[in-house]
């Protein structure tokens, strides 16, 4: 085997381009398009794992959010978001956010997404969860894979936007300060070799990391690699405790079925055919096919799988041969609605819990879903290090909170992925010089680190790792958490950790290895399990998707964490956990409220500022 | 439930093997396991060369086209208690092997690319807002957008295996998806690759890339389609001329 490395050593091609952009779902292909948008003489490297259309953004259902009828209002965009993150949203950032997402999301209705239509043929909104008034835009059921070909498909348009299909980024390349980005290095996974990317900027665009969790939504790709790759050059990652877990997902594979169903009308319900979310903060109940925002159904996603939790609990859930499950049921909405709006849900469900919604309900249950924390970033999606940038799942910008609202995830990758592509051309623009030596240090440590790896000897493998990983974090980081249950989970990632150094590769092929591949994105899902664990356990309070059972932990604390949590990476031992101020333009933080207990105290705000 | 599952894969290591081989496995199934989840289990614990692509499960990101007893299908949309007798898995028809269960996608991506499929309309600008399209208007292409590229009508499509030049039924669909919509104007743009020998009349109906699609997309109706759109072409091109 020394033989081929020396042949890899002396092989290496190395290239150079303008901004390189690593991933190609939603939020890389927006940003790739922006930057040849923003100055057309540009070279625009994007690097991908898996060709444009298979990234994860491809199964997001339900639809994207922006304020659209007449009677809504970007304050009540803000509100719905800041007051659904419990208030950890950094709030500039929410502004520039609700005030953009018309414009991006008429912007991709002109290169040819298929928005669904009213007669008249404007454009349609759908209800979701925690938004006051009906703002998603959506496509069918299936808003994420129009989105993402639409993308993909106009991004074809520029010749300037070179692909690198099958490309698997094994690290960055930094200036020997490691304070301004130089560009990566990448796998050729067809022919096993490294290619050295020079880049005036580079984006992160890399997706989540709900793969660490064994009980999730999410595409096997999504294994949080851009996060570790960030992570392990020092930038932090922020506000990682908070997981959300979608509270309808498949019993089994935990495949999503999208929140667009309660939009729609769908209701849930207990094995006592009782709409239980009414004893969880969320009522009173609304009559069936009457779906009411912010109410029931149309709650937040961490209360909904928390309140499925209580159920469980008190032995209300069904005993599906799957597992523990509750029903959504849409039976009411009729064979017609149902093919024209939620046409792909009925099609999984009936593949794979052999269950026709028409006939029946859908057995479902809470499950792993979205990374709300991510790669810290200022508001414009740049990192600590200059021309490294972060847009999507795997950021945090600052959007979500500790509690994500659906159908804001794909109107971010659209918002944030356009000044992304602006930001990263301009860097692009003002960079100085290459700093060579450095570059030909980093590739060589990179390449010895690999070879080492592939050639190592050891009785461990990396499934075994996953396996034992993803258990520990669905007992770790689950819908309620406990310091026992996060101290567990954190010694036992410590150990999986030092297993890792001896886990042995037994394809030693140039050829689509991937056996090496998913080594290497199993180590990344460490590094990014044990950043969420450790951010939990120093989270000593009860926000959105983090919630605790232990004494003094079960409420919310503003007076200690209304703070961002920063997890800085440390070789071979923990992550140092630090926090910074959340920015706060103009709404403090009150009670989180839903269902008629919100409008309450809406009404008594009201008549006390009138007082 | 559980019962033991007979797989038989056609490997193919292009650094070790001449040929490519079939290798028998068996592993434990229920009624509910997929042969995307059987693959996943084999490569786990069995055999960590097996090499395939996956990665949504849930038959919309297009990654798992192979053969199943002959027949392209996705893996994930497969489940093994239809097999109890075995199951034999091979790479998509139609595309040159790489290894194992992996082909080499790019003639599909060059041809994708080929057609131009995205709007071609200057007039258009989002300040504007968004233009107006009835359910009626988006109903005419609407079928055709739901194409997730897994490849399953090239492999099932004969004249591709013949003619490596054939343009093929998804990117056909593709073409005709961008131009029966009302916002493009790329229509002539498009048609002289698929006025082309290798653009549709290159088809020679046989309809079964219709049949095994897995999103019920129908590219046989939007290759006959494009062929009237192509004759038609042709005749006002000639009178153009005279």
């Amino acid at each position: 085997m020394s033989h081929l490395f020396i042949y890899w050593r002396v092989t290496v091609q190395t290239i150079t381009t303008d901004v390189a952009i690593i991933g190609a779902g939603g939020a890389g292909l927006r940003s790739a398009i922006a930057a040849a948008e923003a100055n057309p003489d540009l070279e625009i490297a994007l690097i991908s794992k898996v060709y444009p259309m298979r990234s994860h953004t491809v199964a997001a259902e339900g639809g994207s959010a922006a304020v659209t009828q007449e009677h809504d209002t970007l304050e009540n965009h803000f509100n719905d978001t800041v007051g659904g993150g419990d208030w950890l949203c950094e709030q500039d950032v929410v502004e520039y956010f609700v005030e953009h997402a018309y414009r991006e999301m008429t912007q991709l209705e002109q290169w040819g997404c298929p928005w669904s239509r009213k007669a008249n043929g404007e454009i349609n909104v759908r209800r979701f969860g925690g938004m006051k008034v009906a703002r998603t835009w959506f496509a069918a059921d299936k808003s994420g894979f129009h989105i993402l070909h639409t993308l993909f498909q106009t991004s074809i348009k520029y010749k300037q936007i070179k692909r690198f299909d099958e490309f698997y980024v094994v690290d960055l390349l930094t200036s020997e300060d490691g304070k301004q980005i130089q560009g990566l290095v990448a796998l050729n996974m067809m022919e096993g070799e490294y290619i050295a990317i020079k880049a005036k900027s580079v984006v992160l665009a890399t997706g989540g990391a709900a793969r660490v969790f064994s009980f999730n939504t999410n595409g096997g790709i999504v294994t949080g690699d851009g996060m570790a790759m960030a992570y392990r050059h020092g930038v932090p990652l922020r506000d990682m405790e908070f997981l959300q877990y979608h509270p309808t997902g498949l019993p089994g594979t935990g495949i999503l079925i999208t929140e667009g169903c309660r939009g729609e009308g769908g209701v849930i319900t207990n094995k006592n055919g009782y709409r239980y979310l009414q004893d969880y903060g969320l009522g009173p109940e609304t009559p069936l096919g009457q779906p009411k925002n912010k109410y029931m159904e149309l709650g937040p996603r961490d209360k909904l799988s928390q309140a499925f939790w209580y159920e469980q609990q008190k032995g209300n859930t069904v005993k599906h041969p799957l597992g523990d499950v509750v029903y959504l049921d849409l039976r009411h909405l009729g064979a017609d609605y149902l093919n024209e709006r939620l046409p792909f849900i009925s099609e999984l469900a009936k593949a794979y819990v052999d269950v026709d919604p028409v006939k029946e309900p859908i057995p479902i249950r809470p499950t792993a879903h979205y990374t709300m924390g991510g790669i810290e970033t200022d508001r414009y999606n740049e990192t600590c290090i200059n021309g490294l940038f972060a847009v999507g799942e795997c950021s945090s910008v600052g959007l979500h909170g500790a509690n994500r609202l659906g159908s804001n995830s794909l109107a971010e990758l659209l918002v944030f992925g356009k000044q992304t592509g602006d930001g990263a051309a301009k860097r692009a623009a003002e960079f100085k010089e290459w700093d060579e030596k450095s570059i030909t240090k980093q590739v060589k440590t990179i390449e010895d680190r690999l070879s080492a790896l592939m050639n190592q000897e050891g009785d461990e493998d990396w499934s075994t790792i996953r396996h034992e990983m993803t258990d520990a974090m669905d007992k770790g980081c689950g819908i309620f958490r406990t310091e026992e249950l996060m101290v567990e989970a954190a010694d036992k990632l410590a150990e999986l950790k030092e297993r890792f150094k001896h886990i042995n590769i037994k394809d030693k092929g140039d050829v689509f290895n991937t056996d090496f591949l998913y080594a290497l994105e199993v180590g990344c899902s460490l590094d990014v399990a044990e950043s969420m664990v450790h951010s939990a356990l120093n989270r000593k309070e009860s926000r959105g998707a983090h919630q605790r059972l232990d004494e003094g932990c079960t409420e919310r604390d503003d007076v200690n964490y209304l703070k961002h949590s920063l997890a800085f990476y440390n070789e071979d031992k923990k992550p140092t956990i630090d926090y910074s101020e959340v920015t706060i333009t103009k709404s403090q933080p009150k009670q989180r409220l839903y269902g008629a207990a919100a409008e309450e105290a809406a009404a008594k705000e009201k008549a006390e500022g009138k007082e | 439930m559980s019962r033991i599952q007979k797989i038989d894969i056609m490997r193919y290591d292009p650094e070790k093997d001449a040929e490519p081989y079939m290798q028998h496995f068996e592993i434990p199934v229920n009624e509910t396991t997929s042969l995307l989840d059987a693959l996943v289990y084999i490569k786990d614990e069995q055999d960590k060369s097996l090499t395939f692509r996956w990665s949504c499960r849930m038959a919309i990101c297009g990654s798992c086209g192979m053969m199943v007893n002959n027949v392209p299908k996705l893996a994930c949309q497969t489940f093994l208690r239809d097999y109890p007798d075995g199951i034999t898995v091979e790479p998509l028809a139609n595309f040159d092997v790489e290894k194992d269960l992996i082909v080499d996608m790019t003639p599909f991506i060059e041809r994708l690319e080929a057609i131009k499929p995205y709007i071609i309309n200057d007039d258009l600008n989002p300040d504007d807002g968004p233009t107006i399209q009835t359910p009626a208007q988006m109903e005419k292409y609407q079928q055709y957008s739901a194409c997730i590229n897994c490849g399953l009508c090239y492999a099932a499509c004969p004249q591709f295996g013949l003619n490596k030049n054939f343009i093929g039924p998804a990117v056909i669909a593709l073409a005709r998806r961008y131009n029966l919509d009302t916002r493009d104007k790329g229509f002539q743009e498009r048609m002289g690759i698929l006025n082309s020998e290798d653009g549709v009349w290159g088809c020679t109906f046989v309809g079964y890339c219709s049949e095994v699609c897995p999103k019920g997309v129908d590219p046989a109706a939007g290759v006959n389609q494009t062929k009237v759109d192509s004759a038609q072409d042709y005749v006002i091109s000639m009178m153009k001329c005279q």
